[in-house]
């Protein structure tokens, strides 16, 4: 069996097996447990007193935005700094659509229909995707890094946008209530079904995977692999590299709204503040510390980083605190571990780039692209000729280009 | 509604005067990417702790604001080649231990550490002043601080304001450019930079030590940033951890605006950046009242972005095709 998946893969008639679902028996096996585990984990929570529910739900939310990301970054090689104002957008288009507060509403503009959650979500994955095009289809076809500053702006002025709209958007008053999917069943989705919430994140997120693999072995996922790998030789192959990046721009971006879009219908609040820069960088140092190009990689960082955001952050203050008073340590003492944050996810970004830029379960190819190259002509092989012809005076033996 | 020139003249002082900090900022950008080809997205939050040392310099000699003028201007010397030397030393190690070791990898790798830098530079800076909005030491008395050249020393009869303080700004700023554009056009180090940004490996075989002259011009970016940082704290009167997200921002905008890589362009977009902010924030309201300053980013944006679709190579810069 195992043979026989190798010759497939060599003969390029089968997708490469790092980046599929499982495919052997024993995958399976170990996804089945993986994926029980995660479907009892509630109770878990419950017998064990962890109280972790409240937690899991952004960490799942921060999980469906890694994926989206890993397609614009991982697959398709683009760097994406803004990717909060997608999730802003989607977040704020369900609430427009469905809270009975918004002037959309009260002005009797949404059909009662888009009034309803599951809509409102596809109405939310749509604008999202349509504002990626607005904003990738001029700067992609610029020069990669401009694609970096102009999201990185886009970031700053859409959460300041809702912020400022105040008649459209409440400003800080934000928008409350927003529509709760209908119940599934004996399963409700109110603000306190943290459970019942879970559940429907972890579907929705399980999901999602399928959908990406299926992408990523699909025409499109070749093609942007082919564009990250080498776009000069993809164009003359005939791949449009604007179209196929901008493909990946905007599902990437409909991603992220959908997940805002959730987010919002799970707390049952939007406001300006929840879609500030540090969200893009947490789910980018997600993706970077999972690993670039692997939907499973992306999936591990968001949860490893949001542990951090959510669990640690909160929970080592106090005795961090205590500690520090303990030995009379005023910064421990009153030191806030949220505020580690800027650095913890500086470090993730600049370390995995230095030591390990194919992340921590990477994804072999794309990791083997993000080394620095060493066949090219780089300064690296110029200065060694200069290291060769100084070499040749100093070693002894060799003089004036003769052997001794 | 009637044109108000009053507010105009104004609002272009006050324009003119934020320009020059921002293209203090944008030529450490255009200097880094014309080199380089990198954003060094880390170059707003090297401006921020600029700022930061220039306040805790400030700080320690625990200077009373009644002080003598000269000890005042003794110890704002003292303090602006502090923050100049911190932030260039600080830009250039930020080269050595990361940059460098990246400049061989595809470019997403340098541009991912940086901002990843930028954001350890901003964690820094809440551990080192707080999350909070910093007020400076009173340095400069508040009665100076409001000194009007027009009416306090030419004895003019308007309302227009040119603080000293505004031009304190433009005299500290002019000599900053003079000496880059010297280092740049008549060194030889800036012939070194300027030949390593036309062609690395070429120059690299005309015997020029590529690293360093990179490593040179983050020093000299990174001067710049710190000066701005000192100017900035204390022109404004206030100084945060986040505040080189925003500056770093409209510096690129500049920047890109000018034509990135081109050093003339960043101090022209500069000051059309600073223009467009100034007027944006208190002008443009007298035409269209619900506009203020709150909008402005929004319409900095709108410029970056009108720029990058209509004109990508700037105002003064060439298309130079992308390497590949």
């Amino acid at each position: 069996m195992a043979n026989l998946a190798r010759a497939q893969t060599i003969g390029g008639s089968s997708a490469p097996a790092y980046e599929t679902a499982p495919r052997s028996r024993g995958e399976l096996a170990r996804f089945a447990i993986a994926i029980v585990f995660l479907f009892a984990f509630p109770f878990i929570d419950q017998a064990l007193g962890l109280r972790l529910m409240g937690a899991l739900l952004p960490i799942g939310i921060y999980c469906i935005l890694a994926m989206g990301l890993n397609i614009v970054v991982g697959y398709a090689g683009l760097l994406d700094l803004g990717y909060a104002a997608f999730f802003a957008i989607g977040a704020y288009t369900v609430g427009f659509l469905t809270s009975p507060g918004s002037v959309f509403v009260r002005g009797g503009w949404i059909p009662p229909f888009f009034q309803q959650f599951w809509p409102a979500l596809v109405v939310a994955f749509i604008v999202a995707a349509i504002f990626g095009i607005l904003l990738g289809a001029p700067t992609l076809r610029l020069r990669g890094d401009y694609l970096a500053i102009v999201t990185l702006g886009f970031g700053e002025i859409v959460p300041n946008f809702f912020l400022n709209a105040v008649p459209l958007t409440g400003g800080t008053r934000g928008i409350n209530p927003i529509a709760k999917p209908p119940s599934l069943g004996p399963l409700s989705f109110g603000q306190t079904d943290q459970r019942n919430w879970y559940w429907l994140i972890l579907v929705i997120g399980m999901f999602s995977i399928f959908i990406i693999l299926r992408m990523y072995n699909s025409r499109l996922g070749r093609s942007w692999q082919a564009i990250r790998e080498d776009e000069l030789a993809a164009a003359s192959m005939g791949i449009n590299p604007t179209r196929t990046k901008l493909w990946a721009f905007a599902l990437g971006a409909s991603f992220s709204g959908f997940a805002g879009s959730l987010y919002s219908a799970a707390f049952q609040y939007v406001h300006p503040s929840q879609f500030e820069f540090t969200l893009s960088i947490l789910v980018l140092s997600a993706v970077i510390l999972g690993g670039i190009g692997n939907v499973y990689g992306a999936v591990a960082g968001a949860v490893i980083i949001g542990s951090f955001d959510r669990i640690l952050a909160e929970r080592l203050t106090q005795p961090l605190n205590a500690f520090g008073q303990q030995i009379g340590n005023d910064f421990l003492a009153s030191h806030n571990v949220g505020e580690d944050r800027y650095v913890v996810f500086g470090l993730a970004l600049v370390l995995m780039m230095l030591l390990r830029p194919g992340g921590l379960f990477p994804n072999k190819q794309r990791a083997a692209e993000l080394q620095p190259e060493e066949l090219d002509i780089t300064v690296q092989e110029q200065q060694d000729l200069f290291d060769v012809r100084q070499h040749d005076d100093e070693t002894p033996g060799v003089r004036g280009g003769q052997v001794a | 509604m009637e044109f108000n020139w009053t507010l105009f003249t104004q609002y272009l002082i006050l324009g003119i005067t934020n320009g020059a900090l921002i293209a203090l900022i944008a030529l450490g950008y255009t200097l880094v990417y014309g080199i380089v080809e990198l954003i060094n997205f880390a170059h707003g939050e090297v401006f921020m702790m600029g700022a930061f040392l220039a306040l805790t310099a400030v700080g320690a000699f625990g200077v009373a604001a009644g002080a003598p003028w000269w000890q005042i201007a003794l110890i704002s010397l003292v303090a602006l080649v502090a923050a100049m030397l911190f932030s260039g030393v600080l830009n250039w190690s930020i080269d050595r231990v990361v940059y460098r070791r990246l400049r061989n990898s595809p470019r997403l790798a340098p541009l991912i550490a940086a901002i990843g830098i930028s954001f350890i530079l901003q964690g820094i800076g809440i551990y080192w002043k707080g999350s909070n909005t910093v007020l400076p030491p009173a340095l400069i008395p508040t009665d100076v601080r409001s000194i009007n050249i027009l009416t306090d020393w030419l004895g003019l009869d308007t309302r227009i304001r040119f603080r000293a303080l505004d031009l304190a700004v433009i005299l500290l700023t002019i000599p900053l450019l003079a000496g880059l554009s010297w280092l740049v056009y008549h060194t030889r180090t800036g012939k070194a930079m300027r030949a390593v940004a036309q062609d690395r490996g070429a120059a690299a075989l005309m015997g020029i030590d590529v690293n360093r002259t990179i490593a040179t011009a983050f020093l000299v970016g990174g001067i710049l940033a710190g000066a701005a940082g000192f100017i900035v704290a204390y022109y404004t009167n206030t100084a945060r951890f986040q505040m080189g997200f925003r500056y770093g921002l409209f510096a690129f905008t500049a920047a890109v605006l000018g034509g990135i890589g081109n050093l003339n362009g960043a101090v022209l977009g500069g000051l059309i950046i600073g223009l467009v902010w100034s007027m944006s924030d208190g002008f443009l309201q007298a035409f269209i009242p619900w506009w203020g300053a709150q909008w402005t980013p929004l319409m900095i944006f709108g410029v970056l972005v009108l720029v990058m679709i209509f004109k990508p190579t700037g105002l003064l810069g060439e298309a130079v095709p992308e390497k590949v």
